[in-house]
């Protein structure tokens, strides 16, 4: 187990170097001078000279690329251009509302779509079925946007039940939540129910329907546990897509996290930003990549030695 | 006395199908995907012919009529400019059409022509490839066109692009692996034995073979790609006002919630059931292409 650890870990660097580079690389190919885009549009030619040296974008680029990593790996990016403080306090700020409505977006997600998937399997055919999987394809379907300006059309304008958005009470996470997760819950729902009919075919299924153990202990026994090594890595996968989608629902529910944070430094240009925050997605997609295969490798001992 | 008689019809029926009207036969009975198919032939017939199918001109502003709640004269009512949204609508699903369908199709060849060659030559160039796209799989499509806008600068030509990069990886990965399965097929190795060029040997024979598949998720990948880019749009880095996109329009229509719902309605209902449409009929191509797949 440790050597299949110590493997992923190891290939995981050249992966990151790769990302690195092309998030250095990414100033370097926006159009224009990147001294004078620091410098801002006063800026006279002096001064655009002086932040040229000061950020050492006069220097060689290899040395440029070893000066930004080392700064990445001591988590400095210098200031937001449009702020002017540091980008790391900026992000600092907004980590713990994301974290909070992706976990909260899983957490139901992961709960329905377990329960959807599973109600659809056992009554495969009958309308159980049909109605979850119905669900399922118009949740995959679903605009998040869009069902973000129902609920609060619904919820906070006419019934004034929930606040349009913010984060300033619970109350703020239940419509941005069950917004995020309804994509989630439907690939999931869609997911355990292939899962579940294709374990139900196995012979040990057969076997323990023919000596006589009652059908829900097959289900949540027998089954269950089989069906739910793939729905693991599934649920790590769509961790990822949570934090892509969330930059799509913090904008429509004024959230104050990273996803409203790279669409606003990316519409501003604030390139110190979107370095830091796309370094940063990529080390979280990589990180939750990690778990999954580990976990996975502990639950399946044939992975680990392949 | 000399007029030759034709026969009739030839009085055998065929007993074996050619695999593709086996296709056809199974897609056919699909009744759902048949319907998906049915309403995307609406959507493309209204966005082809849509200066003549809209009442109204899309972009002309009328101060008398705005925020119209959906009437006899606007189906589907005017927004904060007084502008029809039917008609909006009408020319938006050109705009949505358009990048779904340019998207897909820039980043299914660029993906077919990776997964050949990484499935063909095999060996580092293999691993090349599959590594760079195993690294861009593992990241949600919409930060990757974030991170290309970010460079491009935002626009909906720049949309197609952006979305085109995160379809790239998913055909590379499925025609390498038909590939891997065609190149030793007997019929590839006897062409290899007449002299066929590996080139030659890849798009002749080789290709055709992978196409099935590539069907099924170039339907899908064409719904995801709709979605995503109605959703830049929607976040102000896609589509620019006045333009008609349907995501654009969901962001014009945010302000006036609840005073005038109809604004977010209309062009929120299209996103959906064109992406609706585009995932049953993908639903559909698999399960017609390939009936053990039906629960995969």
């Amino acid at each position: 187990m440790l050597n299949y650890l110590i493997r992923r870990i190891v290939g995981i660097v050249p992966v990151i170097l790769v990302i690195a580079l092309f998030v250095f690389m990414f100033v370097h190919l926006l159009p224009g001078d990147p001294a004078r885009l620091v410098a801002g549009p006063e800026a006279t030619l002096a001064d655009v000279e002086n932040v040229r040296r000061s950020l050492g974008l006069d220097r060689p680029i290899y040395e440029q690329f070893g000066l930004f990593l080392w700064h990445a790996l001591n988590w400095d990016f210098g200031n937001s251009l449009k702020t002017r403080i540091p980008v790391t306090e900026e992000i600092n700020l907004r980590l713990m509302p994301t974290v909070l409505l992706t976990i909260c977006a899983m957490a139901w997600a992961t709960v329905f779509g377990l329960l959807i998937g599973v109600a659809s399997a056992v009554n495969r055919g009958r309308w159980p079925d049909y109605v979850g999987m119905v669900i399922a394809v118009s949740g995959i379907s679903f605009p998040a946007f869009w069902l973000g300006l129902l609920l609060i059309d619904v919820f906070s304008v006419r019934l004034g039940w929930l606040p349009t958005g913010g984060f300033e009470s619970a109350k703020g996470l239940i419509m941005p939540s069950f917004t995020l997760g309804l994509g989630v819950a439907a690939v999931m729902a869609r997911f355990t129910r292939s899962s579940f009919i294709e374990i139900f075919r196995e012979d040990y299924i057969r076997t323990a329907h023919a000596k006589g153990v009652p059908e829900r202990r097959v289900i949540w026994k027998h089954t269950l546990r089989n069906a739910l090594i793939p729905v693991i890595t599934m649920v790590g996968l769509q961790f990822g897509f949570l934090l892509g989608g969330s930059i799509v629902v913090e904008t429509v529910f004024s959230w104050p996290g990273l996803g409203r944070l790279l669409v606003d430094s990316v519409a501003y240009r604030d390139y110190p930003v979107i370095q830091a925050e796309i370094l940063l997605f990529s080390l979280e997609f990589i990180l939750i990549n990690l778990t999954v295969d580990v976990l996975y490798a502990i639950a399946n001992p044939e992975i680990r030695f392949k | 006395m000399s007029d030759a008689v034709i026969p009739a019809a030839t009085t055998a029926a065929p007993t074996v199908r050619s695999p593709l009207g086996e296709f056809w036969k199974r897609l056919l009975r699909q009744k759902l995907a048949m319907f998906a198919a049915g309403v995307l032939a609406v959507l493309v017939f209204s966005a082809a012919f849509a200066p003549w199918i809209a009442p109204y001109d899309p972009t002309a502003a009328d101060y008398e009529q705005i925020l119209a709640p959906p009437s006899a004269a606007h189906w589907a009512g005017t927004d904060a400019f007084g502008r029809d949204i039917l008609s909006r609508i009408v020319y938006g699903g050109r705009i949505s059409l358009a990048v779904g369908f340019l998207s897909v199709s820039i980043g299914g060849i660029v993906g077919i022509a990776l997964g050949l060659i990484a499935g063909f030559y095999g060996r580092w160039l293999d691993s090349l490839i599959m590594r760079a796209s195993d690294v861009l799989f593992a990241f949600p499509g919409i930060l990757l066109a974030i991170g290309v806008i970010a460079i491009l600068g935002p626009g909906i030509d720049n949309v197609i692009y952006a979305v085109a990069v995160f379809s790239v990886p998913t055909f590379a990965r499925l025609v390498r692996g038909s590939t891997l399965a065609l190149k030793h097929a007997p019929y590839v190795d006897a062409a290899r034995a007449t002299g066929v060029k590996n080139r030659w040997l890849m798009l002749r024979h080789i290709l055709p073979g992978t196409l099935p598949s590539v069907i099924v998720y170039f339907s899908m990948r064409v719904g995801t790609s709709i979605l995503t880019a109605a959703a830049l749009s929607f976040i102000g880095l896609g589509a620019q006002p006045p333009s008609p996109e349907w995501g654009a329009m969901l962001a014009d229509g945010r302000s006036f919630l609840g005073v005038a719902s109809h604004v977010t309605l209309y062009p929120g209902l299209a996103i959906f059931v064109t992406v609706l449409a585009f995932n049953l009929l993908g639903d559909g191509l698999r399960d017609a292409l390939d009936p053990k797949l039906k629960n995969a």
